[in-house]
């Protein structure tokens, strides 16, 4: 018998200036059924919870409640139809105790009931099975639990419809399993879960029925059973199938007798990537590839020691060295553009310049200043290099757009002269030609010499600019592809079949 | 006429405390018209534009430490005048147990106090800077227990300085007609500037202040510029401790440098520094602190009385910051640019990435015609 269905969202559009968000899409959820909303980033996934949360207002389209057409206006309206949401980052006071959590911004009446409050708390805690006392502060529970409650919190609500929005990101794998364990047990009572996540293997582990989006629009909606894994990933990262399952004959990686120009062994970070080794050999271009989450971005900032490096041991041209700082990085020759532009990128109320000098001067040392004149000719020689528009060199990064302050940081580390330069997504979030531009520049550097990593979470991207693509999945590499091997089939091939 | 708007823009900021400060002089120039007289005393120059630049002088040397603390830690440090009161105790006695004073004696005095700035800087830098202590609960320890501690140094109460030197020091060396607090401040200032010219603190300073995970990435490491920040902040209160103890000629650890923080802090917002952290004008805090000593001698002058002086320094205060608040900034641009469509029919900031476009737009024009 087919489960009734009590959330239906038709023909959803919404537009941002510039974008269009979502076009057209449908999504339907059933009572008692954990329900994975699949997509890379910029699919729509958080816009269509915003959407139906009431964060957003939807352009057209119709959303129904148990049959019912409604129209949320707000948060706190949505909430109060019975649609719970817990995010990523946990939305609770950690000074305040488990209850209070439960319970705050609640209740209309002035003075609170303590004991009452906290019997009902012991209640819900005990049915749910969650680990915690209602008079414990929140702060020494683990993440875990303040996870649960966070979801507790939001059932007692008369919760029709719970969404967790990558609920796990920041758990292990015991206490994943003891959320999944609450999240049964919610589907069990009726509750329709909306599950996002970017763990493919978690998807297979929970849900019923998958809805992939991609670029706004629907792609499908399938029952996870029927839905193989690598047809997902296709269907993600839209290629079709057919392409997909066309396999190739693997040949073995070639193998080069130069020395390589960074050499790792069972390097690991406090971030939380597994021990892996990695090479790279002069005018080299290769790439991590894998999902948003893979561990992508965790392995080249354990390479230049962004992350507290734990384990390990670095070769530079053949030479063993200590890599502990971003310092110690950066006077072995390494460059780094991080993935986050905003937080770790630029310093956006400095001024274009002193961007752009930033890296060299810190190289040069505390007492060798650059001279004003030396710094506005470095700036300059370098704003016509990679054509980075700005009013002036005296004009705060921040103000300009998205291309140019990558492009800054760019000049930045062209400006140290580095033999390996890590590129961090640095093509997201700018404009088409921008992109272009800077891909030509990854080969041309290559060209002269230089050793470059890119990372991308387009794949076409990828496969364009790099000779050799590191797979990774679950913060582990399962595999290595070049040459002829290096196609799309292959890297999503690996990516379902890796780790099993 | 580019470079001039450019010149401008850098300096964009002192608009704020230099207009107070003019205000402030026509007002003391409409209670007496004699308010710059300068006269020859015994061969020094003394009125009111000397009595303010003696009287702001460790004002003027503290407001620079605070200015790179702010910058750097995102916070302040409310224990200077305590640190000032330490370090100025110990100097007074390494003099008193010297027997015979000589001019070596005060200097190698001087230096030991500056030593003890810089362990009381460490103090409050570590905390900060590795304990991840907020600066003003880190620096509170101190600012609790900091005259105690000055208290038990002296060991009686108010030891008197008598020595010509420090006499000299705190008044005028003869011969010289500026008084030598004066001379001091100016050359502490020269110091600094040296510093800033010959090394990157500003834009390690800068770079921490404003984004730390960045500056991070670039190899600087956030904690020690941090720490740096103490170290020269507790200089600084030596240096003042020093020439506010010669001033008075005698060390009382109760009242020594009381309350300057407050001052202090309000020199570092007076002259444009966000209390938050980040960019900064050590130029905008040094005139920012002569504002704050004209204010004070202003009240005086205008006779308020003196209980009451807090009071109108209060409400002062208040209409300043409520006129340097980024609302009424936001809202008096807006009123210039409606002014500006008034008389040209063209409205130039409708949004600020027009504006910008706009002034980018003459800018380069103007350049085109250099």
């Amino acid at each position: 018998m087919q489960p009734e269905i009590i959330l239906k969202m038709e023909g959803i559009c919404k537009s941002f200036p510039g974008v269009r968000a979502l076009d057209n899409v449908d999504f339907v959820l059933r009572r008692g059924e954990i329900h994975a909303l699949m997509g890379e980033n910029g699919a729509g996934k958080s816009t269509l919870i915003k959407i139906l949360t009431g964060v957003y207002q939807k352009d057209s389209g119709q959303i129904y409640l148990e049959g019912r057409p409604v129209h949320f206006k707000s948060p706190q309206e949505a909430q109060n139809m019975g649609i719970g949401t817990v995010f990523q980052e946990i939305a609770l006071c950690p000074n305040l105790t488990v209850a209070e959590n439960m319970f705050i911004g609640r209740s209309r009446d002035a003075f609170v009931n303590w004991k009452q409050m906290n019997k009902r708390a012991t209640e819900m805690l005990s049915s749910l099975g969650i680990p915690a006392s209602p008079t414990q502060e929140l702060a020494s529970c683990s993440i875990a639990v303040q996870q649960m409650i966070a979801i507790a919190r939001a059932v007692d609500m008369d919760c029709k419809i719970l969404i967790l929005d990558e609920p796990t990101s920041s758990l292990d794998e015991d206490e994943t399993r003891k959320l999944f364990a609450l999240m049964r047990e919610l589907k069990a009572r009726g509750v329709g879960i909306i599950f996002i996540t970017h763990f493919i293997d978690q998807v297979y582990e929970v849900s019923d029925r998958i809805t992939v989006l991609r670029n706004g629009k629907l792609i499908g909606e399938h029952q996870t059973d029927e839905l193989p894994q690598i047809e997902l990933i296709s269907k993600m990262m839209g290629k079709a199938l057919s392409d997909v399952s066309a396999l190739k004959k693997s040949e073995p990686p070639q193998s080069d007798d130069s020395v390589p120009v960074l050499q790792a062994g069972g390097l690991s970070s406090a971030a939380g990537v597994r021990p892996f080794d990695f090479t790279i050999h002069k005018g080299e271009v290769n790439g991590f590839a894998g999902l948003l989450g893979s561990g992508r971005s965790e392995s080249v900032r354990a390479i230049f020691a962004a992350d507290k490096v734990t384990g390990g041991e670095v070769k530079v041209n053949g030479k063993r060295v200590k890599i502990r700082t971003p310092l110690d990085a950066m006077k072995q020759g390494i460059g780094y553009l991080p993935e986050d532009r905003k937080n770790d990128g630029i310093i956006d109320e400095l001024s274009v310049r002193d961007n752009i000098i930033l890296a060299l001067q810190v190289l040069k040392g505390f007492f060798r200043p650059l001279s004003r004149k030396q710094a506005e000719e470095f700036a300059n020689q370098y704003m016509q290099l990679l054509d980075i528009k700005t009013p002036s060199l005296d004009t705060p990064i921040k103000s300009l757009s998205g291309g140019n302050q990558q492009k800054v940081i760019l000049a930045r580390w062209l400006l140290t002269h580095p033999m390996y330069l890590i590129l961090d997504e640095p093509t997201r979030g700018i404009d088409v030609g921008t992109k272009v531009e800077i891909q030509k520049l990854v080969l041309k550097l290559a060209a002269e010499g230089m050793s470059l990593t890119f990372i991308s979470s387009e794949i076409d991207e990828m496969l364009r600019v790099c000779s050799r693509l590191i797979v990774m999945k679950d913060r582990e590499i399962v595999g290595e592809l070049s040459g002829a091997d290096l196609t799309e089939q292959n890297v999503m091939q690996m990516i379902a079949q890796g780790g099993e | 006429m580019a470079r001039l708007k450019k010149q401008f823009d850098r300096m964009s900021h002192l608009v704020l405390p230099l207009s107070v400060l003019v205000v402030l002089l026509i007002i003391n120039l409409i209670k007496g018209a004699d308010y710059f007289k300068i006269t020859l005393i015994n061969g020094v120059l003394y009125g009111n534009i000397p009595n303010i630049l003696f009287g702001a002088s460790e004002l003027v040397i503290l407001s620079i430490g605070m200015t790179l603390v702010t910058a750097a830690a995102r916070g302040q440090d409310i224990s200077i005048g305590e640190s000032g009161a330490i370090s100025s105790a110990i100097f007074v006695q390494y003099v008193l147990s010297a027997g015979e004073v000589t001019i070596w004696t005060i200097l190698a005095g001087f230096l030991i106090s500056c030593a003890a700035g810089i362990v009381i800087g460490a103090f409050n830098g570590t905390l900060v800077a590795f304990f991840n202590v907020q600066p003003m609960v880190a620096t509170l320890i101190l600012f609790l227990g900091g005259r105690s501690i000055a208290f038990i140094i002296d060991g009686k109460v108010s030891p008197i300085l008598a020595n010509p030197i420090s006499n000299q020091i705190g008044t005028v060396i003869p011969g010289i007609p500026i008084q030598t607090p004066i001379i001091l401040t100016a050359v502490f200032i020269a110091l600094v500037v040296v510093v800033l010219k010959t090394t990157n603190l500003r834009l390690y300073v800068e770079a921490v202040g404003v984004n730390p995970s960045a500056a991070r990435l670039n190899g600087i490491n956030p904690r020690k510029i941090i720490f740096l920040t103490f170290l020269i902040m507790g200089v600084c209160s030596a240096v003042a401790g020093f020439i506010a103890v010669n001033k008075v000629g005698r060390h009382d650890s109760v009242n020594l440098l009381k309350f300057i923080m407050m001052d202090a802090i309000l020199a570092v917002a007076l002259g444009g520094n966000s209390l938050a952290g980040g960019k900064f004008s050590i130029t905008g805090s040094i005139i920012g602190a002569y504002t704050i000593e004209v204010l004070n001698r202003t009240l005086l002058r205008l006779e308020v009385n003196p209980e009451a002086i807090k009071t109108f320094k209060a409400v002062f205060i208040i209409i300043l910051m409520v006129i340097a608040s980024p609302v009424v900034r936001a809202s008096a641009r807006k009123l210039i640019d409606k002014g500006k469509t008034f008389f040209t029919g063209y409205s130039p900031g409708q949004t600020g990435a027009l504006n910008k476009a706009v002034v980018s737009m003459t800018d380069s024009s103007a350049k085109k015609e250099e």
